[in-house]
């Protein structure tokens, strides 16, 4: 079944993973727009009528919105599933995006997430009706607490990114409370973009770090930029190299020798989950992905929960409220916090996505770690598999993801992109790309533990058949991707002239 | 384990395939002492039917079967089958940001027609592809305004919703922001006396919501004059975005930051729900979070990619416009789908329907003696009444009689308490309505 590149040559035939297949056309739901369709009725209205003009004054009200869709059920019906069809999703196969822990998303959890009595809850509803809200929170804190090996939580962050910043305002205040909140932090050349972000709007400066020729944290050149004006170092572990970093007591002592603290970016947690816990190597304050490696659905682009742990001597500046068990065995949340950073989120975070991260943690339990090593194990066979065939630029051991560059395809004039684009016609989400920038034409790629052996031999077919057409029939590969329903789109001309909402004829 | 996709001895043909004996090796790089030598203390591993069973036993401690009078940033509304059905459709729920624009064509199409909707519902000309939520895009909204203007204060309304405020203060702290509270009047709208022109000469934005956390639509034309008149910008929150069904849009607001929950997303017990930032295309550069627009490919094919992705964190790091990356896309398309399947005639029912629904609960509750109107303003489905009794003490009577009460403003406003602002939604039966008044009114007769 291995594709032969003579298949290939032109647009895609038939492949290991994937062959050509109708896609249906769609336009616009603006377009298929016809007065009198709805797609929805509502009750009869069981009270008096109320004339808007009269009750709010019409220099209150609106017309019917002009354009707004009026299309029926099956219409909408059709219309998205076409749209999803366009799509490409785990439930297909591998989505091998480096950094992003595309792993599968369990059905139970959509169920449960809709349950009568979890789904419909209100968050201002008193806390003697929402035992069940509170306790499926602090049941997600403490394995959260367990797993990472820290002392405190809060699940308010919507995401990784609000997660970090919520980290960074609790530095700032604990740093505060000790007489100065500093100026710097450190953030190595390889992080992902949110950190230095986050440090800005934290009223941070950024110093960024160079990493060393290991792609890791140069000790000697870190004793350097640690002074009294430094606050924290954000590091990601493992690296954005999928390298864990190996000084990292080292690392976590000449931070706290300066009275600086050590900030972890979570988002490879998937890598370290049963096998080793960063609350026992030097972390004071860490956030978490729960839409990477706890499973929660991407839905496309979130939503994501970005829970923080800390230390104990952090507990103190976490956000309001904090989920409280009572002595007498209820939960509460407490709003009475003198020294909390204040509130990152309205209500108790993103509940939907927390509750179905801790669905995900009880399916396993301490197995965890088999998910992990799981994951470690097809990132290595991935990567033993392919460096006869692409360059490794940092040839160190790999945990969750391999970094490969496209230096050898260069030659070529086939780059990280092309390949990448090629991997659509393969059947195959492509990687991530030209991350992280420490590597020039980066190749990231993470099959996570959700992979069989049958799939990543498959992506290793797919891969190898490129490199082979990245040599013979570099035009093929430049030009993809030649099976989807869109060639390579002009995103010069969309930035140019933003066309950026949908306008009547 | 049910969700691990390889045998044992698959496990054995890999390592060997590696060129390792044991998986233990592959964590060499892990100092040893920090290797975990017991498994973790966490509960399961649990089957499918006892995740079941666990959640089952929760949602049973919770507000099951009861009806609520709650609104205060969270509205029960209907919601369809259809639009939950296709948002769990696999390639929606389990596909990932739409960077590979030729392999995401579904959810770059859903993103600019939810970019569509919601200009056509706000008024406004460019909306992005989503915030966390409403507080989080107002906090983003005043940091936007800070950089169109150059200039640091802001002027919040009191009327905006209390954990709103919270989160802007909690970002505002550490940038330098001034946030200076104004008051309300007797009709519950925005002092404007309060806004004097010296203030307003350094003022970045003027912020209010409407319909404000008391349920009274705010004068947003007359607001953005007076803001505009000194260079200052009109930032507008929407938490009850229902009412635009028939309430005049934001369209005099320079930035309008809108929760979309309204629009067929559940409660939750406080999310996911999903934010809006909608603006002026001439600001549109200053804009957080992401962008779809639409291109062709070299055939000349229709087709749409994230663009102007220069003010993002991924590309600018330190320099970007605001820290988002994950945005909450499923919801947006939740909206998108609700939105498409209410319509235009559908939507402008159900806001009727908030509307008179609203109205007649107002007009039962204020047959009660000592119970009374608190504002003048105009109100759409949430009003505010002060009654002759404690709030909590009313709310914890009616909790007996499985009825969530209303939101008592006396812990966030001590100048207003007994006093509760009451949300009626199309979703209260008249039934319910007629219930919830003769227990109020039956508590308020007890002897104290």
């Amino acid at each position: 079944m291995n594709p032969k590149i003579t298949d290939l040559e032109t647009p895609i035939k038939n492949v290991g993973k994937a062959r050509a297949h109708v896609s249906q056309n769609e336009g616009l739901i603006f377009e298929q727009s016809a007065p009198g369709k709805r797609g929805m009725e509502l009750p009869p209205l069981d009270v008096p009528a109320v004339d808007p003009a009269k009750a709010l004054g019409s220099e209150f009200t609106r017309a019917a919105i002009e354009g707004f869709p009026e299309v029926s059920e099956i219409e909408v019906i059709r219309h998205f599933t076409r749209l999803s069809t366009w799509n490409y999703a785990i439930d297909l196969g591998m989505y091998p995006l480096g950094s992003c822990t595309m792993k599968y998303n369990p059905r139970v959890n959509e169920f449960v997430a809709r349950l009568d009595g979890l789904a419909c809850e209100h968050p201002e509803q008193p806390a003697e009706v929402s035992q069940g809200c509170l306790r499926i929170l602090h049941d997600l804190q403490k394995c959260l607490l367990s797993i990472t090996g820290m002392d405190a939580a809060t699940l308010q962050p919507a995401a990784g990114a609000q997660g970090e910043l919520t980290g960074l305002l609790m530095i700032r205040a604990y740093l505060e409370s000790q007489g100065n909140p500093r100026h710097k932090v450190l953030i190595p050349d390889s992080a992902h973009g949110t950190n230095p972000a986050s440090v800005v709007i934290a009223g941070y400066e950024v110093q960024n770090i160079k990493s060393n020729s290991r792609g890791q944290i140069d000790t000697d050149h870190l004793r350097e930029f640690v002074t009294d004006d430094v606050a924290a170092l954000m590091l990601t572990n493992p690296s954005t190299l999928g390298v864990f970093e190996e000084r990292i007591a080292e690392i976590a002592a000449i931070l706290h020798e300066r009275g600086a603290l050590l900030y972890m970016d979570g988002a490879n947690m998937n890598a370290l989950a049963g096998v080793t816990r960063p609350g026992d190597f030097g972390v004071d304050v860490m956030h978490l992905n729960l839409h990477k490696t706890f499973s929660t659905p991407h839905g496309g682009g979130g939503p994501g929960a970005g829970p923080v742990l800390t230390k104990k001597i952090l507990e103190p500046f976490l956000p309001v409220p904090v989920i409280v068990q009572k002595p007498d065995g209820t939960y509460a949340l407490d709003h009475n916090r003198a020294k909390s950073v204040g509130r990152v989120r309205a209500f108790a975070g993103n509940f939907g996505v927390l509750l179905r991260a801790l669905a995900y943690t009880l399916a396993y339990g301490s197995g965890i770690r088999q998910a992990t090593e799981d994951a470690v194990l097809n990132a290595n066979y991935i990567r033993k598999n392919l460096e006869p065939y692409f360059d490794l630029p940092y040839n160190l051991p790999s945990m969750h993801e391999v970094v490969f560059s496209d230096a050898r395809q260069k030659a070529k004039g086939v780059n990280t992109m092309d390949i990448a684009k090629r991997l659509i016609d393969y059947g195959f989400h492509p990687y991530t790309t030209a991350f992280p920038l420490i590597v020039p034409g980066a190749m990231m790629i993470e099959p996570t533990e959700s992979e069989s052996k049958q799939e990543c031999d498959l992506f290793i077919d797919a891969m190898r058949s490129i490199a082979a057409e990245a040599d013979a029939t570099p035009d093929l590969v430049k030009t993809a991707p030649h099976s989807t329903r869109v060639g390579r789109l002009d995103e010069v001309a969309a930035a140019r002239k933003p066309i950026l909402r949908w306008k009547p004829a | 384990m049910r969700y691990l996709p390889k045998s044992p001895s698959e496990r054995q043909e890999m390592l060997a395939a590696i060129g390792t004996r044991s998986v233990e090796e592959l964590f060499k790089s892990i100092p040893e002492k920090f290797r975990l030598r017991a498994p973790l203390d966490l509960p399961g591993p649990l089957s499918e039917a006892e995740i079941i069973q666990y959640f089952q036993a929760r949602a049973a401690e919770n507000a099951r079967g009861y009806v609520s009078f709650l609104g205060a940033g969270v509205y029960q509304h209907l919601r369809s089958v259809a639009a939950d059905a296709l948002i769990q459709r696999g390639e929606f729920l389990t596909s990932y940001t739409p960077y590979q624009a030729e392999f995401a064509q579904g959810t770059l199409t859903a993103i600019f027609e939810f970019q569509t909707l919601m200009c056509q519902i706000t008024g406004q000309e460019v909306a992005n592809a989503s915030m966390y939520d409403g507080s989080t895009a107002l906090t983003e909204a005043v940091l936007m305004a800070e950089r169109l203007t150059g200039r640091r204060h802001v002027l919040v309304a009191r009327s905006v919703h209390p954990e709103y405020r919270q989160v802007l203060t909690t970002y505002a702290k550490n940038l330098g922001l001034e946030i200076e509270e104004i008051g309300y009047t007797a009709s519950g709208q925005l002092d404007r006396a309060a806004l004097k022109p010296e203030t307003l000469a350094r003022t970045a934005a003027v912020v209010v919501q409407s319909p404000n956390f008391f349920g009274i639509l705010e004068e947003l034309p007359a607001l953005a004059e007076v803001a505009h008149g000194s260079g200052a910008l009109l930032v507008t929150a929407i938490t009850e975005a229902v009412s635009l069904g028939i309430v005049r849009p934001p369209a005099e607001a320079d930035i309008v930051a809108m929760e979309g929950q309204a629009f067929g997303i559940p409660p939750s017990y406080g999310g996911p729900y999903v934010g809006v930032i909608a603006t002026r295309e001439k600001f549109v550069r200053q804009m957080p979070g992401r962008l779809a627009g639409q291109t062709t490919d070299a055939a000349g094919n229709r087709g749409f990619v994230l663009t102007l992705a220069t003010r993002e964190q991924h590309i600018r790091r330190e320099k970007a416009t605001s820290n988002i990356c994950t945005n909450e896309a499923l919801y947006a398309l939740a909206a998108t789908i609700h939105l498409c399947l209410i319509g235009k005639e559908g939507l402008r029912e159900q806001a009727l329907q908030n509307l008179a629904k609203a109205r007649f609960a107002q007009a039962e509750l204020e047959k009660i003696p000592g119970v009374r109107r608190v504002f003048g303003g105009p109100t759409f489905n949430e009003f505010s009444l002060e009654f002759p009794r404690s709030v909590k003490m009313i709310n914890a009577e009616l909790l007996k009689e499985k009825i969530i009460g209303p939101f008592a403003l006396g812990t966030q406003y001590p100048e207003l308490t007994k006093r509760a602002v009451i949300c009626v939604t199309e979703t209260a039966p008249r039934a319910e309505i007629e219930r919830f008044a003769v227990a109020v009114r039956r508590i308020l007769e007890r002897p104290v």
